[in-house]
């Protein structure tokens, strides 16, 4: 498994769909036959998975959160939804 | 995912699956078909202007994932303009199909519609038992379409229903499956419903070839981890509890036949009771909420005992509304399949006839076609068909 660094680029997952859901009220992420329901934080990083670098994510998330530490959370994050098949991790 | 066990009149929340049936004309005839046996009574199919209508108040409703079934759905000529819809609305689709009837131009036609993902189903891993169980199944060409489907960037489920006939090709069948880059292989044993029900002498597998099979399957998970997604579903039938059917009754799915009929699951169309509300007639909104058949096995008041005082009617909502009504007579007993039902004996009969030796692979199958469906309609459909006055192929 290729591990997750700075300069790795994160795509969503092969047929995956990121998008809210007015009647979950939450932002859902779609594959083949079923459905996760997002919370807040995984939607927050979710958002900027699309081709960007994980340093680029963690800019754009320190923007949006200027007082939050969360650099930790993020790489355990990413590391569980590559893991899950969500996420595609590559150069 | 909606709370389970609200009593009608409450709030029953958003379906979250569409199951749209286009049409049931179908190139293969497959002997285990979860279609009525009297298909062929559906003529007046729904127009593109009504199946927008529909696609639209279903999305209203809440529902994202949206199955285009049928039958074959390729057979309808408006399958792209209905995608396209789908995809502007935010359904998460996919095309249900046996790949018969389809080429790379229509994959691609699709693709640019706008459509998610493909499931194609095979019968077994030759051509010969294919057609066996199919009629004419057009073994090559599926093949040849599975690659396709790939070729195009589609995720792909490669279906297989398991039964009697194909269970000890389980180990060519994940070949195959491999072979052609499946990402998810759902190996669905057979519920006898439907036409499954009308064969299930000669569809019953031995406990010795699901367990064999399920090794087998378990073998090809660990070797493919990360690939490819492999799921081995058992049959009620030798499980000794039912399955969630549906996730409940009227919580999560809503289905809507080629003519218009909604259905709470694949089998309501032959349960005694309520007519099924027609789109033609109401609103999709009304018939989720307020119809009759919609509320008919909502919740858990409408349960007998034992299911009613039992720990375990959140868990399965006491089963499979047509096998209870198939082994009994009833749709509102115990599924017959819980070892807790007492008819459970029936079940277990079938079971235990099935792993005596020989007899039951010579029985015949009644393929699903349309002169079968007719003749199965004008002798009027009984609930417990004999199999011996199935007529032979």
């Amino acid at each position: 498994m290729t591990a997750i660094g700075p300069d790795t680029r994160i795509t969503l997952g092969h047929g995956m769909r990121f998008q809210w859901e007015p009647s979950q009220e939450a932002h859902v992420l779609l594959y083949p036959e079923g459905m996760v329901k997002l919370n807040d934080s995984a939607s927050a990083v979710l958002k900027h998975c699309d081709g960007r670098r994980v340093s680029e994510i963690l800019e754009a998330l320190h923007t949006q959160f200027p007082d939050a530490d969360l650099d930790a959370d993020v790489h355990a994050f990413l590391e569980d939804a590559h893991e899950r098949g969500w996420i595609r991790a590559g150069e | 995912m909606n709370a389970a066990g609200s009593a009608p009149g409450n709030d029953p929340g958003s379906p979250l699956w569409f199951l749209a049936e286009l049409t049931y004309r179908c190139p293969l005839q497959c002997a285990y078909c979860s279609n009525p046996l009297d298909f062929a009574r559906y003529r007046e199919e729904l127009t593109t202007d009504e199946w927008l209508r529909v696609l639209r108040e279903v999305r209203q409703l809440g529902a994202v994932q949206l199955g285009f079934s049928g039958g074959e759905p390729l057979v309808r000529k408006d399958l792209e303009i209905l995608v396209a819809e789908a995809r502007k609305l935010g359904f998460y689709s996919n095309l249900i199909t046996s790949g018969v009837g389809l080429d790379g131009d229509r994959l691609a036609a699709l693709k640019e519609a706008g459509l998610d993902h493909v499931q194609i189903s095979f019968q077994a891993a030759t051509a010969e038992l294919s057609d066996d169980v199919a009629g004419r199944a057009q073994f090559a060409h599926k093949e040849a379409m599975a690659r396709e489907i790939r070729r195009q960037g589609y995720p792909m489920v490669l279906n297989v229903v398991l039964h009697r006939r194909n269970l000890d090709q389980i180990e060519e069948i994940l070949q195959m499956a491999a072979d052609l880059g499946a990402d998810y292989v759902e190996l669905a044993n057979t519920q006898y419903h439907g036409w499954a029900y009308l064969n299930r002498t000669a569809l019953m597998p031995s406990r010795r070839q699901l367990l064999h099979a399920e090794e087998v399957a378990n073998r090809w998970r660990k070797r493919m981890e990360g690939r490819m997604k492999i799921y081995f579903i058992w049959s009620d039938y030798y499980e000794g509890r039912p399955k969630p059917c549906m996730n409940g009754w009227g919580t999560t799915f809503i289905g809507v036949a080629p003519d218009g009929s909604a259905i709470p699951c694949h089998g309501a169309a032959m349960l005694p009771g309520p007519a099924l509300p027609s789109v033609r007639e109401h609103g999709l909104d009304w018939i989720w909420r307020e119809s009759e058949l919609f509320n008919r096995f909502r919740g858990t008041e409408w349960m007998q005992e034992p299911c009613r005082s039992c720990p375990e009617r959140g868990k399965d909502f006491g089963g499979c509304r047509c096998q209870a009504y198939l082994l009994s007579g009833d749709a509102a007993v115990t599924d017959p399949t819980c070892s807790l039902s007492p008819l459970h004996e029936r079940v277990r009969h079938a079971v235990e006839r099935a792993d005596l030796p020989g007899a039951p692979a010579e029985q015949p199958l009644l393929l699903r076609n349309a002169r079968h469906s007719r003749q199965l309609s004008e002798a009027e459909n009984s609930p417990e068909p004999d199999p011996a006055t199935t007529e032979q192929r």
